[in-house]
């Protein structure tokens, strides 16, 4: 999930009693699956929680762009470098829908920026992993994305118009980014031992990672409830985590790779697998701050930011130098 | 930030004969500016044949509050939609 | 075309293969690091643009060379000497001006030379170069924007523009230095002589560099030696050390 440990807004769930009249309408346009808009009434815990999710969101979209990116310059063949860079483009323009969308709630793309850049706020604990060889690239196409695309199917149907739409439109999109992944490390495992060798690493490494993406236990989500209510958080993580799992396990067969944990195993009772949770303690230590790459991660997207103020504020005077010239002619 | 680019509300002309159908938004200093932006932002996948871009700012809207006398008068005109009317079998296809 | 020189074929289509691959890749550098999101997809779409041309025309140098090489084999499997590209399609990145203005530069020869690669009489040439040329169009559309927009914005970006501007200049000449490869072509029909082609360029640039309020360099001294590979700059051996290391490192792979 690219929206981890969102902490929702306000106090929790009211209950209907305690809900104003305004509360109460707008509680019930969520539950008839109407669609809250921009300029409708909503509470200030539901706007607030938002942008933080929503924000949260972006920011994953845009350093995640930095692991792939990573590998950009290294793509083995011209098809795979065009697939790699069109993804990583991708990244970027779902970053873009997504802040625009956050925007709507009446704050500012920079304001968000500024918050990532100065780690108010957070993004994704995936990307502070670093991507050590060519399989990873197919490995973070098809765990990463994969984990990705199974939270956001069904954040299109969130109550929030434009985050919904913001959803479908990258969902369209999103779907070229697992199967290039897959069939990149496809390749990997059926080739050469070395390659084989890599294909296995990427898995082994970004296999817990991956299963981290859906956020801490449901027992220790405490922020779940009420954003479930507004129907900006549609499953729980342990359910998605565990259809994730139930998904991969059979992928990773095909591939003859290892399984990157010995304790899974289809359990005829619950008729699901049986896995091993990743280690909370060291997403909790990634989510501090002491990942892998974070200090890197944040340093790369600063100096994006501080490098290229003076050609946002350079294209912006000029055209205020245009628009004030043409306003002189009239 | 006081310099940040304006927001420009985009739509796209997905095929010919169509309307130009809002896709989303973007940030570019200026009106050209902004149409190549969504040229290269909304159009990777070859989603369009034309391009409207406006200034978030310029657009008027109604209010969230006022739906009920706007919308609602029109949903008892019923007479206005065909399927009101009922015309026997024999007459064919009208 | 049987009285063509198979051999200065392959030298052309090398040259203009080379170039979009270095430039291509010099552009991939910057995903992810751009200075606004508009402007990091803008400039993807170009890098992949150039690499789309670059497998046609590697592609199509491998098929004359015919030694049975792909346009990877090509790209993947070369050594500095054996490169072809212009030296200012090497040269680094640099600040965000330095890479739009080597853009610029490189999107006014590409689109004046493509136009004239249209009419060639060899249908291989005249086909890739008519679908590269609506792609350029565009790209030389937008870096003409940006160079027009930061060399008339702040003090800063004007300053900024106009060092870029002096520091690619030497590298411009070689875009239109003949020699024998392409006299060459010019007998065959293939392609115009780059010669007769610097008008045209100068009168896309002098009009785009006056509205941005830049000085175009007066000196018309020119490094030369990317195009027929006797001198490459110290750029592109760190390049192709990344590019190809994959490749090189594990050649039994396929990928």
């Amino acid at each position: 999930m690219y929206a981890q440990m969102v902490k929702s807004a306000g106090t929790g769930v009211k209950s209907r009693e305690e809900m104003t009249d305004q509360e109460r309408d707008f509680q019930d346009k969520i539950d008839a699956d109407i669609k809250i808009e921009p300029r409708d009434w909503m509470p200030d815990d539901y706007r607030a929680t938002l942008i933080r999710q929503m924000g949260q969101h972006a920011h994953s979209e845009i350093v995640g762009q930095l692991p792939e990116g990573n590998w950009i310059t290294r793509a083995p063949t011209l098809e795979r470098k065009a697939i790699l860079l069109a993804k990583v483009q991708d990244e970027a323009g779902h970053g873009l829908y997504l802040y625009s969308a956050a925007e709507t709630l009446g704050v500012t793309r920079d304001e968000l920026t500024e918050m990532l850049l100065d780690g108010r706020m957070k993004y994704s604990s995936i990307f502070n992993y670093p991507t050590l060889n060519w399989a990873d690239i197919g490995a973070v196409g098809w765990l990463v994305d994969g984990a990705a695309i199974m939270n956001q199917v069904p954040l299109q149907r969130t109550s929030y118009g434009p985050y919904s739409r913001a959803m479908i439109r990258i969902c369209k999109e999103e779907s070229f980014h697992q199967r290039q992944g897959y069939d990149a490390i496809r390749k990997m495992a059926e080739g050469t031992v070395a390659q084989k060798k890599m294909a296995q690493d990427a898995l082994n490494r970004l296999w817990y990672p991956s299963l981290m993406m859906f956020g801490p236990s449901d027992k220790d989500s405490v922020h779940s409830a009420q954003s479930m209510a507004w129907k900006i958080k549609i499953n729980t993580n342990d359910e998605l985590r565990q259809k994730f799992v139930d998904q991969t396990v059979p992928q990773i067969k095909f591939l003859g790779l290892d399984l990157p944990d010995d304790a899974i195993v289809w359990n005829e009772e619950t008729s699901q697998h049986d896995y091993t949770d990743p280690d909370w303690n060291e997403f909790f230590d990634v989510i501090k701050g002491n990942g892998p790459c974070n200090v890197d991660r944040l340093a790369a997207r600063n100096k994006a930011w501080d490098d290229g103020a003076w050609v946002r504020e350079g294209l912006m005077v000029h055209a205020q130098k245009k628009a004030a010239a043409k306003l002189a002619a009239e | 930030m006081q310099n940040e680019w304006p927001l420009w509300e985009v739509f796209i002309r997905g095929q010919h004969g169509m309307s130009h159908r809002h896709v989303g938004s973007l940030h570019a200093p200026n009106a050209e500016m902004a149409v190549k932006n969504a040229r290269d932002v909304y159009t990777r996948r070859n989603e369009g044949v034309s391009i409207w871009v406006v200034e978030a700012k310029h657009i008027t809207a109604t209010a969230p509050g006022d739906k009920g006398p706007l919308f609602e008068p029109s949903e008892s005109k019923v007479y206005r939609h065909p399927t009101f009317y009922d015309i026997p079998d024999e007459v064919g296809h009208m | 075309m049987a009285n063509v020189d198979q051999q200065a074929l392959f030298q052309f289509l090398l040259r203009m293969g080379d170039n979009t691959l270095v430039l291509g890749h010099r552009v991939s550098e910057w995903c992810g690091h751009a200075p606004v999101l508009e402007e990091d997809i803008a400039l993807a779409n170009t890098a992949l643009d150039l690499i789309g041309q670059t497998q046609f025309w590697l592609g199509l140098a491998g098929e004359v060379e015919g030694k049975g090489q792909d346009a990877d084999a090509l790209a993947f499997r070369r050594d500095v000497w054996d490169f072809r590209n212009f030296l200012i399609c090497e040269m680094p990145n640099g600040d965000f001006g330095q890479t739009l203005m080597r853009q610029f530069l490189f999107d006014a020869w590409a689109s004046v030379t493509l136009a004239h690669l249209q009419k060639s009489s060899d249908e291989r040439v005249a086909g890739i170069a008519a679908k590269a040329s609506k792609e350029v169009a565009y790209h030389l559309e937008r870096s003409s924007d940006t160079i027009v927009g930061l060399g008339d914005g702040t003090a800063e970006s004007h300053d900024r523009m106009q060092a870029a501007l002096e520091y690619l200049w030497p590298y411009v000449g070689e875009m239109f230095a003949s020699d024998d490869v392409d006299a060459n072509m010019v007998a065959a029909g293939i392609a115009t002589d780059p010669a007769g082609l610097r008008g045209e360029f100068d009168a896309i640039i002098t009009r785009v560099l006056t509205q941005a309020t830049l000085n175009i360099p007066q000196s018309t001294f020119a490094h030369k030696g990317g195009r027929d590979g006797s001198i490459h700059t110290e750029h592109l051996g760190h390049l192709l050390t990344s590019m190809q290391w994959l490749q090189r490192v594990y050649p039994d792979a396929s990928w």
